[in-house]
């Protein structure tokens, strides 16, 4: 029961926004578009999201490698 | 002082080579040929210690460290179909020390991954078409440690929408690696290498293949907020657990750890970035994750930009996971000898983790140092603590030149 509430108000909380949209034209994007507003992982954290590979067992939705390759120590 | 020297010498040269690219760049567009786009620079340090290493059945050191350093060179043209083609080349090589590879074979002085390289190569090509608003790509990935060997593949393809306001990704990948069986000295059958320098006996070499799909969706909301989801479903086969990883049971006798040959694991992250008036930038990720060996994790990011001047900024961050272990998890002798599947690997056992840090990025519009193209630096430390008691610590710095 306890899932299917999260599970829900995940979905509704997506759908809200998303459906909250409003077109936003090129020139009204200073904001949106400034360097530290990306949606990726920064490339310093590039290392850290290795370390969080090896050290905890969950991984990937974050941008990272989620398998393959190792390097495991 | 070698890296140093080797570092500055480096750094020097692509500057060089950035600059002669630079002053052709008009020319260069006109005749639709090769431009550098940029070049990221990324060093790190890594280090640890802890006392639940999985080599030695949960107990003992996990003091290691990690310096790591990399290069991507991200490479674009334009073709007759006035198509926009990037070629990004990324190469990775980490040097790590681990005292507690020393215990797989105490007896041997060179034993395996005691102190080892690993390099780590990647080439993409991207094509992006601007008329019908898509990008498709293709990467190939190769890893190689002293028991590790890896390849990979990659396909991608993107779509924008009219408004430019929303994305659609998918990207598909497939690895196929291969895994030298080192076993723990003590344990090894007669006539099964060590696989140090000089023993002639043989090791098995085992296969592990991964088969990764990603699909997200960007979307611009408003003039001040975006955001992504990920589902990131996995799949692994082949050997999972680590050979040179102890299990001690309840009766004292020991074995090497066994896990199943296959995983399926289900990723699911969002992520928001926020521009709160003129100076503060605000960050969040969360990401639930399911596995079929019975792990859920939740993990939470949250990250504040604030820009001192529009050119300096610091970015305090904070993130939060939680795991629960995998079903085949017990510690140090408490495993029962009838069970099928064990392991004393805390990585994969439950437990918190709090990693704290702070971020310094300097973008000024003239480059740094009144170099032109050197177009930004960023200097990052983070604190690591795990529940098990575990800590660490990461500095990374990274450089980007345009």
């Amino acid at each position: 029961m306890n899932r299917i509430i999260k599970t829900s108000l995940s979905a509704l909380f997506v759908a809200s926004a998303l459906s909250s949209c409003v077109t936003v034209k090129e020139y009204q994007k200073s904001r949106i578009n400034d360097s530290e507003m990306e949606l990726s992982a920064r490339k310093s954290e590039k290392f850290e999201q290795s370390f969080y590979l090896y050290r905890e067992g969950a991984s990937g939705a974050n941008g990272g490698k989620s398998g393959g390759g190792c390097g495991c120590n | 002082m070698k890296k140093i020297v080797l570092t500055v010498g480096l750094l020097v040269g692509l500057l060089k080579g950035v600059y002669a690219q630079t002053t052709n760049d008009k020319e260069a567009y006109e005749k639709r040929k090769l431009k550098i786009e940029e070049v990221n620079l990324v060093s790190g340090y890594y280090g640890q210690d802890g006392n639940n290493s999985a080599v030695t059945g949960g107990l003992g050191t996990e003091k290691l460290s990690d310096f790591a350093n990399s290069i991507d060179l991200k490479l674009s043209f334009i073709d007759r179909k006035s198509r926009q083609h990037f070629i990004n080349a990324d190469f990775n090589i980490d040097h790590y020390t681990s005292a507690s590879s020393d215990n797989i074979d105490p007896l041997t002085i060179s034993s395996a991954s005691r102190s080892d390289t690993h390099v780590y190569p990647s080439l993409s090509w991207t094509v992006k078409d601007d008329a019908t608003r898509t990008s498709r790509g293709l990467s190939y990935s190769y890893s190689t440690e002293y028991d590790y060997q890896s390849h990979g593949f990659n396909v991608n393809f993107a779509k924008i929408s009219k408004d430019n306001n929303r994305e659609f990704s998918l990207k598909a990948g497939a690895f196929f690696d291969t895994w030298m069986a080192i076993l723990p000295s003590e344990l090894r059958p007669a006539g099964y290498g060590s696989a140090a320098e000089g023993d002639r006996d043989p090791v098995a070499y085992k296969p592990r293949n991964s088969y990764n799909l990603a699909l997200s969706l960007s979307q611009v909301i408003n003039k001040r907020l975006q955001l992504l989801v990920t589902v990131e479903p996995a799949f692994q086969q082949g050997l999972l657990s680590t050979p040179y990883h102890r299990v001690y049971f309840t009766d004292g006798s020991h074995t090497v750890e066994k896990l199943p040959g296959s995983r399926f694991k289900l990723p699911v992250g969002v992520r928001l970035s926020y521009f709160l008036g003129d100076k503060v930038i605000l960050r969040g990720f969360y990401r639930f994750y399911a596995d079929d060996w019975g792990m859920k994790a939740h993990t939470a990011n949250f990250e504040a930009t604030y820009k001192i001047t529009p050119f300096v900024s610091v970015s305090p961050f904070y993130r939060f996971h939680n795991q629960t272990a995998v079903r085949y998890f017990n510690a140090y002798g408490k495993h029962g000898p009838t069970e099928a599947y064990y392991t004393s690997d805390y990585d994969i056992s439950g437990f918190t983790s709090h990693f704290v840090g702070t971020g310094i990025r300097l973008a000024p519009p003239g480059g740094l140092f009144g170099i032109k193209q050197w177009h930004s630096v960023e200097l990052r430390y983070g604190h690591y603590l795990r529940s098990t008691g575990m800590v660490g610590n990461s500095v990374t710095l990274a450089m980007k030149l345009k």
